[in-house]
């Protein structure tokens, strides 16, 4: 199928303006979970959606999304205030509260597809879809319904803004200036239950704990301010969205769950290699450019005090001797300090090596570095004099 | 007879879910008190991956290579989470929720382009069928074995062994990693044993329960145990007891409602755990209701006692030692005054005549006792 074709194919199209849907409400609701490190709770109420799917599906008679999302909503809230308790009341920790909520929930969810299984026989058979997600099967009456969703959380998130912030990054203060806390928190918790709910046509329940999560963390890396952040991971959910609905429309039906999940995970990926600050690569291009600057302010100082030593500013240096109280090659370093002007070649006789001495500008900076490092530790702390140089090494 | 044994459906379905359950509670007895339970999620999810990439390569669904491939691909994924969460740029459970889900998604995905008609599907994958394991069997001795009682039992005696043999090893870095380092017990390496027998242990499992249902029997059964006792060998006792009444009584009630076994033992060893959370002796949620009553009531003795023995001879005496006083000084309504003073009554400690109360030597003594500590 040409990129035309499946644009305007009409399962197609569907497939994709839900892919937009789910990326923009994991983003948005993903980056507040994020934050609050609460990343796994969406991998909890995804897997807590099941039962309520189910009995959805049973008390609408059939598969009604309305229905089978709120059943989805409401388990997920229950599953979430339950793990709230057990860590409160129990000596459990949150991850075993979370695998607890997770395991008990999903093993209700399959009692629960079974019995539907063996009640109502073969009309059960959209209920398998959201295991895994089946979003070719997306009715236009189904994105409504997640559009409703994705639109409510947006104008929630907008109406709240200022006090969502304030419970993410200081509870405290927030509850000390009387911010309801609880509530707001209730409600944060209930929008990735909603996030989760819209994932479950798309992605399923098991995929989604990846959508909750990983939009936000790619954001993360590349800002550093809330305003900045959920949109950005809006954009990454859609992007990674969009791309998984249409290679799975290009290659031969493949999933599109799993698609969108690699996608976003690719991202992640991505973000944390190549982000400009906060990047790895930056990183070790960082600690490397620093590992050379280090090394050529210690040979300036080096010739320095050797120049001191002897009372002469232009006191010639020979390479091996550079080399050999250094423990590695410094000609590299030397050169780079020479195309500085602060290093220079002088003439050496034929059977020794090649000599090097400071410049006038290379005194200069030299004379400033130690005075510089002199000053640092400063006369608070007497230790021993001079150290570093050749001549008490 | 023996033949007999391995002959019985319902016999072999218990037993599968009673290995599950064993074998799951002597892993994650460790891993709930290492705080690790969510690794089993992200484990269970991800050998998924291994699964199909083994099945791919050598056409196995199930012995030796398949549980070796999927030990690996729970390595993998723990190494990766540790791998993401050390360069400082996302959390740990970040890193847990990032790594699983996009293994599971290439396994998911690799079995939609390789495996779209076998029986290796994503649907058994996650939820296994307990129903069917007499089914499967293979010959041992001339005696016909659901070849998941082998797996589970071949399984479980590792689990056992390993536990018992390790015993000192799993304790000390369980709950002091600092000093198991110190004496050179090689924690990080005894932690990496663990979670390759949980992988293992899941693929052998996986075809009986499924893998999300497994951690059900990993987390649930240690955590219930958790709440009963304060030490480790009866709590892995207790725990192993969880998982083999919830397979049982699992059995039952799935039987008796037809819905799924696999799920219904799940959800049996949440029922135990909910007894537990509830009705635990010392941590369950009753008795610390109860202690807290208890106190409140041990605390509003005293405050009388003290009132009394604080105007007890005192000029204003027939003032402050009478029962409207108790409502003015102490800020009680009238209903909790009386419900107060009924209490001292019939524990000895007050005297009442008319509306004035005396201490009773006992009282006395208590007050005392109270103030002068």
């Amino acid at each position: 199928m040409s990129l035309l074709a499946a644009l305007t194919n009409y399962t197609v199209q569907n497939v994709l303006i839900g892919a937009v849907l789910l990326g923009c409400v994991s983003g948005l609701l993903g980056t507040f979970a994020v934050l609050r490190q609460q990343s796994l709770l969406g991998d909890t109420l995804a897997h807590a959606a099941l039962p309520g799917v189910c009995i959805g599906f049973l008390i609408a008679g059939g598969r009604h999304l309305g229905w089978i999302l709120a059943g989805a909503l409401a388990t997920g809230v229950l599953t979430a205030m339950f793990v709230v308790l057990m860590v409160k009341r129990s000596r459990l920790k949150t991850d075993a509260a979370l695998g607890i909520g997770l395991s008990v929930t999903f093993a209700a969810g399959v009692v629960l597809l079974t019995y539907i299984q063996g009640t109502a026989g073969a009309s059960q058979g959209g209920l398998d879809s959201f295991l895994f997600g089946q979003a070719a099967a997306t009715r236009r009456s189904d994105l409504w319904v997640m559009g409703a969703i994705t639109l409510a959380s947006l104008v929630l998130v907008l109406a709240c803004w200022k006090q969502f912030k304030l419970v993410v990054f200081d509870p405290l203060f927030a509850r000390s200036i009387g911010l309801p806390v609880v509530v707001l928190e209730v409600l944060l918790t209930a929008m990735i239950a909603l996030a989760v709910v819209v994932g479950l046509q798309m992605v399923g329940v098991v995929l989604m704990t990846s959508m909750v999560i990983a939009p936000a963390a790619a954001a993360r890396q590349w800002v550093n301010r809330l305003e900045h952040m959920v949109p950005l991971a809006m954009l990454l959910g859609v992007v990674a969205g969009v791309f998984g609905a249409l290679i799975s429309a290009w290659g031969n039906n493949l999933a599109t769950g799993p698609l969108v999940v690699l996608a976003a995970s690719a991202l992640v990926l991505v973000s944390l290699l190549a982000a400009p600050r906060r990047g790895i690569i930056r990183e070790r291009i960082d600690r490397w450019h620093a590992r050379r600057a280090l090394g050529q302010r210690q040979i300036l100082a080096t010739l320095y005090k050797l120049a001191i030593k002897h009372r002469d500013r232009h006191y010639p240096v020979e390479l091996g001797m550079l080399d050999s109280f250094f423990g590695l090659a410094t000609r590299r370093a030397l050169q780079r300090l020479e195309q500085q002007g602060l290093v220079a070649r002088v003439g050496h006789m034929r059977e020794e090596g090649p000599h090097w001495t400071l410049t006038d500008t290379g005194y200069a900076e030299a004379e400033r570095l130690t005075h510089f490092m002199a000053s640092d530790d400063g006369p608070t702390r007497p230790g021993p004099r001079g150290r570093g140089t050749p001549e008490h090494g | 007879m023996m033949a007999a044994l391995f002959n019985n459906p319902t016999l072999m379905i218990i037993l599968t879910g009673m290995l599950v359950g064993v074998s799951g509670a002597l892993l994650g007895t460790f891993l709930i008190l290492r705080r690790n339970a969510m690794l089993v999620d992200a484990i269970s999810h991800s050998i998924v991956f291994g699964i199909v990439v083994v099945w791919l390569i050598t056409w196995a669904t199930s012995g030796p290579v398949q549980i070796l491939g999927a030990a690996l691909a729970g390595l993998l994924t723990v190494f990766l989470t540790e791998l993401l969460a050390s360069t400082r740029r996302v959390r740990m459970d970040a890193a847990i929720g990032l790594v699983f889900p996009a293994l599971f998604a290439a396994g998911v995905l690799l079995l939609n382009i390789y495996a779209r008609d076998v029986h290796l599907d994503t649907h058994t994958v996650l939820l296994g069928e307990i129903g069917f394991v007499w089914l499967d069997t293979i010959v041992i001795g001339g005696i016909e074995v659901p070849r998941s009682v082998v797996w589970m039992g071949l399984v479980t005696l590792v689990n056992a062994a390993f536990v018992i043999a390790f015993f000192k090893e799993l304790k000390v870095s369980t709950f002091d990693p600092g000093l198991a380092t110190a004496l050179g017990l090689a924690p990080t390496a005894i932690f990496y044993a663990l979670l390759s027998l949980t992988s293992a242990t899941a693929v052998a499992a996986f075809d009986a329960v499924g893998a999300v249902l497994y951690i059900a029997f990993v987390i649930v059964p240690p955590a219930a145990a958790y709440l009963l006792t304060d030490r480790l060998i009866p709590m892995l006792l207790i725990a192993a007891a969880i998982g083999i009444v919830s397979s049982i009584s699992g059995y039952a009630a799935a039987i008796a409602l037809d819905v799924s076994i696999g799920g219904m033992m799940a959800l049996m060893t949440g029922a135990c755990f909910g007894l537990a959370f509830l009705f635990g002796p010392r941590y369950g949620l009753a008795a610390q209701v109860w202690r807290q009553y208890t106190r409140r009531y041990a605390d509003e003795s005293r405050a009388l006692v003290v009132h009394l023995y604080e105007h007890e001879g005192s000029p204003n005496a027939g003032r402050e030692n009478i029962v409207p006083a108790l409502q003015q000084h102490l800020d009680w309504d009238a209903a909790r005054a009386e419900q107060v003073l009924r209490r001292s009554l019939r524990r000895g400690l007050v005297l009442r005549e008319g509306s004035t109360l005396h201490l009773t030597r006992r009282g006395r003594e208590a007050a005392r006792e109270l103030l002068e500590y």
